[in-house]
């Protein structure tokens, strides 16, 4: 039997996953949520047909998004995440017992319900104590928060459907006001390689940057993701992503990657030629 | 054709059936179904190219319509609770234009608040008639034009015994409804006609809860936008007549200036849209006026922002309001309306309806999301944070009583001079100036201008509104009556 799950990476571009078989099918009020199982890449979730995450590689996106600016920030107590339904995020920021409060907004219920049930291996800290989910609109959420957090992970879908609002000025504006004066917002940036997703990503770029002071990009290597080449962003108030890094701090932690390391964080900060540019064409007014 | 019913959308089906014939044009349009112009094709799609026909036995004839258009009005006039409705390819202005034209000739009267669109003036520089204005009272706190009190008409009536009509809008831009039962009872006691603007009431008719609508007032005539609230392509809209009017005099006055090539692609969107409306109008408006009650309660949470609501209402000048509109007063953070539009535009990539000086309207509508308005209210959020100022140096929008020196007609072909603006005070001015939107004029042919109508054009084009009307562009000129 072939049973193949295929994504379109662009009208040109296809990748497939032989599937084993398919676990969930549901329709929620805002999207299509699916679960399969499959030889290569373990158990997978796709969310209206784009691939979320799967259990092989999740982890490069979720180290990436949380290490970073955790190896920054001196003193993160506060965090808001979201997004971030499959609950990925929260397991690596459980592994900080100095996070006092964990608040994450996730639009779509069901998205936690079906991977609290068949993604334990994301989902399995959700029920951490420091962690308050909220059901609610990413965007209207922090439209009420001031002065409130010193980190904010913004682990959004694609900036079409549902995520769209969350790639927004009003949004980044909105995240700079619910931050404390030293905070830091890290966000899912797509990729700059395909013409399509390159200029979402540069538009992200261009909001952040008229939003935050410090707006640097960084990347990492995600195969199941369109082109393989995953954009991350780095927005902060006040502490730099490579002057303000404390690897001997980080490090005295003693925390275990599969990806990250502090060696790691300060390479990624270093983009290709290609994607220095794409980013430099919305920096040069402010 | 089996029976008519609001199931039924003759003019859609007419062209699904006209399609599978595979006629062979050797008539207009020349781009033959989109073949002879492919980049068109390519951009519209080649459905939408292939739709774009002329008028032909199966397909009916706009100006004289006697299958399926005639089946499409019967509808429309049923659901739309008239004794006839014409469907209209030439805008709202049109449909305007068509209502004053079928009641008053040149040198009669019309009895009409200022606050009308300029469509309304256009069609006195047509038809000769002579405007009397009533002045619709201004609320002092938010700077606009309201509706036009029952006293103020009752007076307007008392003085021109002779006037032919009154027009009401219903509602007004802003969403502010006058007692148009009340007028209308007036008007025909004194042998008047009562017309309506309903360019922004389309869904009066549809949805509870919302104020009352001409033809259920009572009104013999109304113009109402099916492509604002209703959903329809933009340009089409309908012309309502009540059981007073003669359809065959309307249908003459139509077509001295509707097209003859009357569009099927907007035809045919004015059918889909009342089916629609006639079929799940109830429930649409519903989920409209929730969403923007909704923002209205988010807008009014983050401060310094007024969304109006019903809370206005005074049982005269504001009889009703349109709780769909969102319209939201700008000047306790210190900033215009149009200052908050054009941010919206440029920092938020959000495009709303209009700003004037005090105020912004959103329009709000059977296409919106929650998202949408998440985004909105969010915007308008971050502009309080960033931009907020103290707001001592704005100037409130003021009603400026108008001074018709001449009629309409008249003024726009006089002889003229043209002179530059600020030495114009005391002349009779021979254009119109408007600010767009709303397109309700400042000055219109035939009146007298003023220092603080001057005061005004200067202030408004300094916030940055679009002035349109004049020759000059610029505006730094005015036409005004030679030797006057």
């Amino acid at each position: 039997m072939e049973f193949w799950f295929s994504e379109r990476h662009t009208p040109n571009v296809k990748f497939s996953i032989r599937v084993d078989r398919q676990l969930f099918s549901g329709q929620s009020e805002l999207q299509r949520i699916d679960v399969f199982d499959s030889p290569e890449f373990g158990r997978f979730l796709v969310l209206d047909g784009y691939m979320m995450l799967t259990e092989k590689d999740e982890f490069i996106y979720h180290e990436m998004i949380t290490h970073v600016p955790l190896a920054v920030h001196p003193h993160v107590k506060d965090v808001l995440v979201i997004g971030a339904g499959d609950g990925g995020v929260i397991r690596e920021l459980t592994r900080y017992p100095d996070i006092e409060r964990i608040d994450m907004v996730e639009i779509d219920p069901m998205v936690v319900e079906v991977c609290r049930k068949y993604l334990p291996q994301t989902a399995y800290k959700l029920d951490d104590p420091r962690v308050s989910i909220y059901y609610a609109d990413g965007l209207k959420f922090v439209r009420s928060c001031n002065d409130q957090y010193d980190l904010i992970i913004v682990d959004s879908t694609d900036p079409f459907g549902p995520g769209e609002g969350l790639f927004t000025r009003e949004f980044y504006g909105n995240c700079y006001k619910a931050l404390h004066d030293d905070g830091i917002m890290v966000n899912q940036h797509e990729s700059p390689f395909y013409n399509e997703d390159a200029i979402a990503c540069q538009r992200a770029h261009k909001r952040i940057v008229e939003s935050f002071p410090i707006s640097r990009v960084y990347q990492a290597h995600i195969p199941t993701y369109p082109s393989g080449h995953w954009l991350f962003g780095f927005a902060s108030k006040k502490y730099h992503p490579l002057k303000d890094l404390d690897d001997k701090r980080w490090n005295a932690r003693g925390l275990s990657c599969g990806y990250y390391t502090t060696m790691l964080h300060k390479g990624a900060f270093y983009v290709p030629a290609y994607v220095e540019e794409l980013l430099k064409d919305v920096e040069h007014e402010y | 054709m089996s029976q008519l019913s609001q199931k039924r959308a003759p003019i859609y089906e007419a062209l699904e059936e006209f399609k599978k014939m595979r006629v062979v044009p050797f008539d207009v349009p020349g781009h033959k179904r989109g073949r002879g112009n492919p980049e068109l094709a390519e951009l519209l799609g080649e459905k939408c190219v292939s739709m774009d026909v002329n008028s032909m036995k199966p397909l009916d004839n706009l100006c004289h319509p006697v299958s399926v258009i005639r089946d499409a009005e019967r509808l429309a006039a049923e659901a739309f609770h008239a004794a006839h409705a014409f469907l209209m390819v030439g805008g709202t202005t049109s449909a305007v234009q068509s209502m004053i034209l079928s009641v008053v000739k040149r040198g009669e009267k019309i009895i009409l608040p200022r606050n009308v669109h300029r469509s309304v003036m256009g069609a006195m520089v047509l038809c000769g008639a002579v405007p009397v204005y009533v002045n619709p009272e201004c609320d002092a706190r938010l700077g606009i034009p309201l509706g036009m009190s029952v006293s103020a008409v009752e007076e307007a009536i008392r003085k021109n015994p002779d006037a032919k009509a009154v027009l009401v809008n219903n509602p007004t831009y802003y969403g502010i409804c006058s007692d148009i039962k009340r007028i209308t009872q007036l008007a025909h006691q004194n042998g008047m006609l009562c017309l309506a603007d309903e360019a922004h009431g389309t869904h009066f008719y549809f949805g509870e809860g919302l104020p009352l609508s001409a033809m259920d007032a009572g009104a013999d005539m109304a113009a109402v936008s099916m492509h604002k609230s209703g959903g329809s392509l933009t340009q089409s809209s309908l012309l309502l007549i009540g059981p007073a009017m003669q359809e065959g005099h309307v249908r003459q006055i139509i077509n001295l200036t509707q097209t003859t090539s009357g569009s099927y692609l907007l035809l045919s969107s004015l059918d889909i849209s009342r089916r629609n409306l006639a079929l799940r109008g109830k429930e649409t408006f519903e989920k409209v006026k929730e969403l923007a009650e909704y923002a209205r309660g988010e807008i009014n949470a983050i401060g310094g922002y007024y969304a109006f609501s019903r809370e206005l209402v005074n049982g005269d000048s504001i009889f009703d309001f349109d709780v769909t509109k969102l319209s939201v007063n700008t000047l306790d953070i210190g900033l215009a309306g149009i200052e908050v539009y054009d941010l919206l535009r440029d920092e938020y990539d959000i495009q709303i309806e209009f700003g004037d000086l005090g105020n912004i309207l959103a329009y709000v509508s059977i296409g919106d999301r929650m998202r949408e308005i998440e985004r909105l209210v969010s915007a308008l959020s971050e502009i309080r944070r960033r931009f907020a100022k103290s707001g001592a140096d704005l100037m409130e929008q003021e009603y400026i009583d108008p001074e018709v020196a001449v009629s309409p007609q008249e003024a726009f072909y006089a002889e003229t001079e043209s002179l530059p603006i600020e030495e114009t005070a005391g002349r009779i001015c021979s254009e119109f100036v408007m600010c767009y939107p709303p397109g309700i004029p400042i000055l219109a042919p035939g009146e007298r201008i003023t220092r603080p109508i001057l005061d005004y054009i200067a202030y408004a084009k300094e916030k940055g509104c679009s002035m349109t009307g004049p020759e000059d562009p610029g505006i730094e000129r005015l036409n005004v009556l030679k030797g006057d």
